[in-house]
């Protein structure tokens, strides 16, 4: 059973095409993974599942409901935590809480007592009286966390959850939404660009750019895709010839002195390759990490996009717009 | 000591002198008009919250919510009334207490109808911009261009009966000037210059109208 269908999903904005036909199955109670470099169309995406905004064209079913026919449905089984601050300062954590347990019609009976639950799921307890200002960039997300799951939906999107965060209070959000989805069993949909979070949490992860699918697997199988470790020796004179004759090397590239290569199981054959490739300088191996992944999909140029950045960055977008 | 003295009645003469119109003093003739002035300007500018909004994604948050369009729409009007209400009564409070406004119970109780639906009509106006404008600085830009003509138009600063009649055809296609003849006849007295029953149906079919306009504007607005 699939609780995320898409069919040639795409969107066009007047001359850009954001989302290109796009078609994505999503099982239930998977953390899938939509990583792509800025202005890939994530968000867009996103959008669209949560009914933000109309497809331009292509369908999509979340939960069972189609997303423009029975878009009140689709948003009473969804629960969204924004790229952005989307919080009421002037409000404790507490109040905004009841604030959107109102808006989704949690039962009246129930609201306490399951604010009670999602507060003391990420660990804001103590804190919930404090008016919202008072709150840490780190607690606000844990809060919208909490807020996001209240109304206790099927399938929780996250944009960029731990943008602009320190490193700890990243880690510590990623147990969070681990917890949330063993202990919930929701389905959790997330947007980010960084690697390590991906890999991190992530059962399946598609890599988008330019608005379509350019791989989607598990992060497990996405690396192991890469044809083994990445070596790169510096050497004086090396021998390519030699080793384009073994088996086990592929991908030979050759830059300013640097020989970069794939190797299938490079703790047992780099023995040999040094052997016979010449007068080593210096070697460097690494098992792929998604970073490489990422950088062989959608290639190493910057892209010089709308960024989306952290908050402050948007509002100045938003100015000049 | 001659020069203050003359100071002094110089200062008196324009404390004593007041311009009457229709029995009533200036000070309490434009006692309606500045009601609806409060109304105009605050409620207008209630649709800056819309942009303030959409600057975080709080209203993303709102519009996400299994809520109709209309509903976040009628919640917005009833949010901004509230602010509204509490000015106006403010005002009635002061005009009671300095300004020589005797209020009955009919009176206040008409005050306030009349002031509600015109604030119905105004905060619409202030959502529908604020739901098509993604910048406060055109906000301001458009309010004040519909703002000022709504308001020196309104005959909140005079009256409306000895105008020019090229300048009465734009006071009488101006529904707020329905709302200040209106509260001038239920605050002061004085006799309506349109005809009560008249004031009553422009103000109420103004609102009609801009509360479509609004949940419409509402229902297409983008993020």
């Amino acid at each position: 059973m699939y609780v995320i269908e898409t069919k040639n999903l795409t969107k066009k904005f007047e001359k850009l095409t954001a989302v290109s036909k796009l078609n994505l199955k999503i099982k239930e109670g998977e953390i899938f993974g939509l990583l792509g470099p800025n202005g890939a169309g994530k968000t867009t995406t996103l959008s669209m599942l949560a009914t933000l905004i109309p497809p331009s064209e292509g369908s999509a079913t979340v939960n069972g409901f189609d997303v423009v026919k029975e878009s009140s449905k689709v948003r009473h089984s969804i629960g969204f935590v924004f790229q952005d601050p989307s919080s009421d300062d002037l409000l404790t954590g507490r109040e905004n809480l009841y604030l959107h347990a109102l808006m989704y019609g949690v039962d009246m009976h129930d609201i306490n007592k399951k604010m009670d639950d999602v507060l003391r799921l990420v660990d804001l307890t103590e804190r919930q009286h404090e008016r919202m200002k008072l709150y840490s960039g780190g607690m606000r997300r844990r809060l919208e966390l909490a807020r996001g799951l209240l109304h206790e939906p099927k399938i929780l999107f996250l944009d960029e959850p731990t943008l602009g965060l320190d490193p700890q209070t990243r880690q510590h959000l990623w147990g969070y939404i681990k917890r949330l989805s063993t202990e919930k069993k929701v389905t959790i949909i997330i947007t980010t660009h960084y690697m390590e979070e991906a890999d991190e949490l992530c059962d399946r992860i598609a890599i988008v750019d330019h608005g379509k699918i350019i791989a989607l697997d598990t992060p497990h199988n996405l690396k192991h895709g890469m044809g083994g470790d990445l070596v790169r020796i510096r050497v004086k004179k090396p021998n390519i010839a030699a080793l384009r004759k073994l088996k086990y090397v592929k991908a030979i590239k050759r830059e300013d002195g640097m020989l970069t290569f794939t190797v299938n199981d490079a703790g047992k054959h780099l023995q040999e390759i040094l052997k016979k490739v010449g007068e080593v300088e210096s070697v460097e191996s690494h098992s792929p990490t998604l970073n490489d992944v990422f950088l062989r999909f959608t290639g190493s140029e910057i892209r010089d996009q709308e960024g989306e950045g952290g908050y402050f960055e948007r509002m100045m977008h938003s100015r000049n717009r | 000591m001659g020069e203050l003295n003359g100071l002094y009645a110089l200062w008196y003469r324009e404390l004593g002198s007041s311009i009457a119109i229709g029995g009533a003093n200036y000070q309490t003739f434009i006692y309606p008009g500045i009601l609806a002035m409060t109304v105009l300007f605050g409620s207008l500018f209630f649709g800056l919250y819309i942009i303030m909004d959409k600057r975080v994604d709080f209203l993303k948050e709102v519009l996400v919510a299994p809520l109709s369009r209309t509903t976040i729409f009628f919640g917005k009007i009833l949010g901004g009334g509230t602010d509204g209400i509490i000015q106006v009564l403010m005002l009635m409070v002061l005009g009671a207490l300095f300004f020589g406004i005797h209020y009955t119970l009919y009176s206040a109780i008409m005050t306030l109808v009349i002031i509600s639906i015109l604030m119905v009509s105004v905060i619409s106006i202030g959502l529908i911009f604020g739901s098509l404008m993604s910048s406060p600085e055109g906000f301001g830009l458009v309010s004040s261009f519909v703002i000022f003509p709504l308001f020196f138009l309104s005959g909140a600063l005079y009256p409306v009966n000895n105008l020019p009649s090229w300048l009465h055809v734009f006071v009488s296609l101006n529904p707020v000037s329905y709302a200040v003849d209106a509260l001038r006849a239920v605050i002061i007295g004085t006799p309506s210059s349109f005809g009560f029953g008249m004031d009553f149906a422009v103000l109420i079919g103004f609102a009609i109208v801009m509360v479509i306009v609004g949940t419409e504007a509402f229902k297409r607005m983008k993020l």
